[in-house]
């Protein structure tokens, strides 16, 4: 998955498949588990594995895909951002806000032009990121603490803007990525590809990519190595703010609203995406790659549980215990490959 | 081996390999009750490999493997614990985040009927066990706080006091001072006595056969000599050990040693007046560029806390810091390192990449010399590479991922990290330790060589041989306050110890 992980695999192939395969348990259990579950709901019900709903799984995951690949970050460095629905929600509130609305909206908005409203938009979610970057960093709050605090702070900010009333009309720029299609193919599939690829790219190929891997790995070491630890966790928790505000003035227009509370699913199905992915919640391992087999995995459940006939009910239940499933083969992976290195 | 008592240990023709690597090689191992049983060996030899697997660390090896005369396959350490096998490993492998209590029961805390930990209870046997060997700390403060020489003794107290009747130590002395040292020997004394076997590793020779009854050596994964401690000689081991004439190779330090005339080169840092809380009283001197400083003194002396203001991972409570003359505060590591100032500390955890590769474990220090933005891992290899083969790491292979080298290479893998780009200031904390014979040579060797590229060096150590042979000029620390300073003048360990 994760190029990080293919210097290692080549080497270790040539010491016996057994080891090997042990040690990438990391990557081969989520792609089993996708496997497994696409196998499943294909011949459990007929509609499931056609070109069409195909197309639907992508559509539907690309919304948590944007805001997965900055959660990704986070997460390598071992920490996490609790804050990731709220921020989509309030962004794309706040682009809404900034869009001239249809007379019966009743808010006291603030019409500009569309590109000044995207620009205000990201600026509000950076600083919002920005916040979260400085209670970790600088006064030492930890992450799980200080996004929790933040997640309340954006929703504040989400309620005060719409008032607890529905705006429906953003920039058309965000019209078309977030509801249009080109080719037949959904833009807002192609930004979540671009935004994945990016991400893949730069955690990968580039400076910062490797020292966020080198922090998740082992914190004191990067800093007795002369990193600066505190601007790189500063840099991913403001990344992932940013990726939360782009998916959420996307959804915004994909669902053709925006409202109080709108991207609460999001926060669960992102961390659940990345986790079930096979990257490790203890930081270092895993990538991207990872996290794009879980938003299959997560995709797939989702929609392949609508397919069949089952109590409705039932169905929460039933991803409840399939993404406990996949937490503890995260966990056991991590045991396995340090085994594996023995 | 004490004449007609039967093995409690015997292994027979025992061979590991790690993938191609093979670590041992149809080796023969046999161990009595009440022996002390040395073991020696150049880094990479394969002795720490051959007590994980008798304390059930590898399971995976072939040969025979008799406990009491019965052949016996260990599936866990924990399947070894239960038979009475208990180690220190060469890396401290203690958990920083529970208290002293916690570590010195870990896994058998005692419990009321209801299940829960009795605390106060463990607190005052914890401290009664490390009184006994001498050790004076609070039973519940977090272990990770205190500095890593007590840690080790707290662990090897664990150990010792664990009932087991095989104990192996795994480089137990390679953080602490000579009295520590003393205590340790008289309390392996008394386990022997009472019938423990005992295993042994060290780079001292000397101590190996100040303390040990039997002595083997192993070169290569592969057994080349056993004897007994009384028949051998220092050089004789290292010999054996290396394979050729070593007697040059170690130094005793206890005649005078002269040490030269103080340079008059460019001051590179100029400490003032530095305190820091109960570690550090009024410490001040200078670092002179191609000159290396020795700072001498017993664990605990204020050593670490120095070593890490001069990096910027510590803040002082006052004094100052000046590099080539302008006034310094460092706000952290990234700010020291820019300023030209390279640390070296004294726990291989702490500084190392253990699942990431070699290369990347030396690159980290110089990424942003090599790429502005995009990484080039081609350079980054040839750099390591380069590093590889000058400091010899065995195997020579920078893909290989650094948990997979012994202890001592991986010590030397922390060093060559700041060589590609020497910094002007480095701070090494025990630079040698772990390091056998040949490779604290080279150390020796690559000192030299940067000192007369006009870097300033500051070697901090416990060890009066490592300050001895790297230093020009010595400073002694004690309980946070500098109380000599050796220069231009003869100095033995002696001395040393005297002073300190
Ligand atoms: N987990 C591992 N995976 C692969 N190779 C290993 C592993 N552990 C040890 N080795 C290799 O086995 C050989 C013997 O290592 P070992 O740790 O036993 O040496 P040692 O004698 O204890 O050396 P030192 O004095 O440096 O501690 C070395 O070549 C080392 O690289
Ligand atoms: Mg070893």
């Amino acid at each position: 998955m994760a190029s990080s992980e293919t210097a290692p695999a080549a080497r270790q192939r040539a010491r016996g498949l057994a080891p090997f395969l042990r040690s990438q348990m990391r990557n081969i259990a989520p792609f089993l588990t996708l496997i497994f579950l696409s196998g499943f709901f294909a011949l459990a019900s007929p509609s499931f594995a056609t070109l069409d709903n195909l197309g639907n799984i992508l559509t539907q995951v690309s919304v948590t895909g944007v805001i997965a690949v900055g959660l990704t970050f986070v997460i390598l460095c071992a920490e996490i951002d609790l804050s990731i629905a709220s921020i989509a929600n309030v962004t794309g509130i706040a682009v809404a806000y900034f869009t001239v609305q249809e007379s019966y909206v009743n808010i006291p908005n603030i019409p500009l032009p569309g590109i000044a409203a995207i620009l205000l938009a990201i600026l509000l979610c950076a600083a919002l990121g920005l916040v979260n970057a400085l209670g970790l960093t600088v006064i030492g709050i930890p992450s799980f603490i200080m996004t929790l605090a933040m997640m309340q702070i954006a929703a504040g900010i989400s309620a005060l803007l719409v008032r607890g009333q529905i705006a429906y009309k953003v920039p058309d720029v965000i019209t078309t990525l977030g509801s249009g299609s080109i080719g037949g193919i959904p833009w807002i599939v192609i930004v979540a590809a671009i935004m994945l690829l990016g991400g893949h790219l730069v955690l990968t190929y580039t400076r910062f990519g490797r020292y966020v891997y080198m922090v998740g790995g082992n914190r004191e070491a990067a800093e007795y190595a002369g990193l600066n630890v505190k601007l790189i966790l500063g840099a991913v928790m403001v990344i992932s703010a940013v990726c939360s505000g782009i998916g959420g003035m996307l959804g915004v227009a994909h669902f053709g609203s925006a409202q109080q509370n709108e991207f609460d699913t999001y926060l669960l199905d992102s961390i659940a995406a990345v986790v079930v992915g096979g990257t490790s919640l203890f930081g270092g391992r895993g990538g991207i790659g990872n996290t794009i087999v879980g938003l299959f995995v997560l995709g797939v459940l989702n929609n392949g549980l609508d397919h069949v006939n089952i109590d409705s009910f039932l169905k929460i239940l039933i991803r409840g215990l399939i993404l406990l499933l996949a937490l503890i083969i995260n966990v056991y992976a991590q045991r396995l490959r340090e085994k594996a290195a023995e | 081996m004490p004449e007609g008592r039967q093995p409690i240990l015997e292994l027979q023709g025992i061979t590991k390999s790690f993938g191609g690597v093979e670590a041992l090689r149809g080796v023969d191992f046999a161990l009595s009750p009440g022996e002390i049983h040395g073991l020696v060996g150049e880094n990479g030899a394969g002795k720490s490999t051959l007590m994980k697997i008798i304390a059930g660390v590898h399971t995976e090896f072939s040969g025979r493997f008799l406990i009491d005369g019965q052949e016996t396959h260990f599936r866990s350490a924990r399947d070894a614990h239960s038979a009475g096998i208990a180690m220190v490993h060469q890396e401290l492998s203690v958990a920083p985040d529970l208290t002293v209590a916690e570590n010195v029961f870990l896994g058998n805390q005692p419990t009321n009927r209801l299940g829960l930990v009795q605390w106060r209870r463990m607190a005052r046997e914890a401290g009664e066990q490390l009184a006994r060997f001498g050790i004076d700390v609070d039973p519940m403060s977090r272990l990770g706080d205190l500095p890593i020489g007590l840690q080790q003794l707290i662990e090897i107290a664990r150990v010792l006091f664990s009932g087991a009747r095989i104990v192996i130590l795994d480089e137990p002395t390679s953080a602490l001072s000579p009295p520590e040292v003393e205590r340790l020997f008289a309390t392996l004394r008394r386990l022997r006595a009472e019938g423990t076997a005992i295993v042994f590793i060290s780079h001292f020779i000397e101590d190996i056969l100040r303390v040990s009854d039997t002595v083997t050596v192993f070169r290569n994964g592969r057994k080349v000599a056993e004897t007994a401690s009384a028949a051998t000689s220092k050089g004789a081991l290292i010999e054996a050990m290396i394979g050729r004439g070593g007697e040059a190779l170690e130094h005793s330090y206890s005649d005078d040693l002269m040490l030269p005339r103080p340079a008059d080169s460019s001051v590179v840092l100029k400490v003032d007046q530095l305190s820091l809380a109960r570690s550090l009283k009024d410490i001040s001197f200078e670092a002179r560029a191609g000159e290396v400083l020795g700072i001498y003194g017993f664990m605990g002396c204020g050593q670490q806390e120095l070593s890490r203001i001069l990096f910027g991972k510590l803040k002082p409570d006052a004094g100052t810091l000046a590099v080539e003359g302008k006034p310094k505060t460092f706000a952290s590591t990234a700010a020291a390192r820019r300023a030209g100032v390279a640390l070296v500390p004294e726990s291989r955890r702490a500084m190392l990449f253990h699942q990431e590769p070699v290369y990347k474990n030396i690159s980290i220090s110089i990424l942003d010399r090599i790429s502005a933005l995009l990484l080039k891992p081609a350079q980054e290899r040839d750099i390591a590479q380069r590093q590889v083969e000058q400091l010899q790491i065995r195997p020579p292979v920078v893909g290989l991922d650094l948990g997979m080298l012994s202890g001592g290479n991986q010590q030397k893998v922390a060093l060559a990290k700041w060589l590609t780009y020497p910094p002007k200031l480095l701070v090494l904390c025990e630079p040698t330790r772990g390091m056998d014979v040949g490779a604290k040579n080279d150390v020796i060797n690559i000192v030299r060589d940067l000192r007369a590229k006009g870097l300033a060096i500051i070697v901090l150590s416990t060890e009066p041989e490592t300050v001895l042979s790297l230093a020009d000029r010595i400073l002694v620390l004690k309980r946070g306050a500098l109380v000599r300073e050796f220069s231009n003048e003869p100095v033995s360990k002696d001395r040393l110890l005297e002073a300190a």
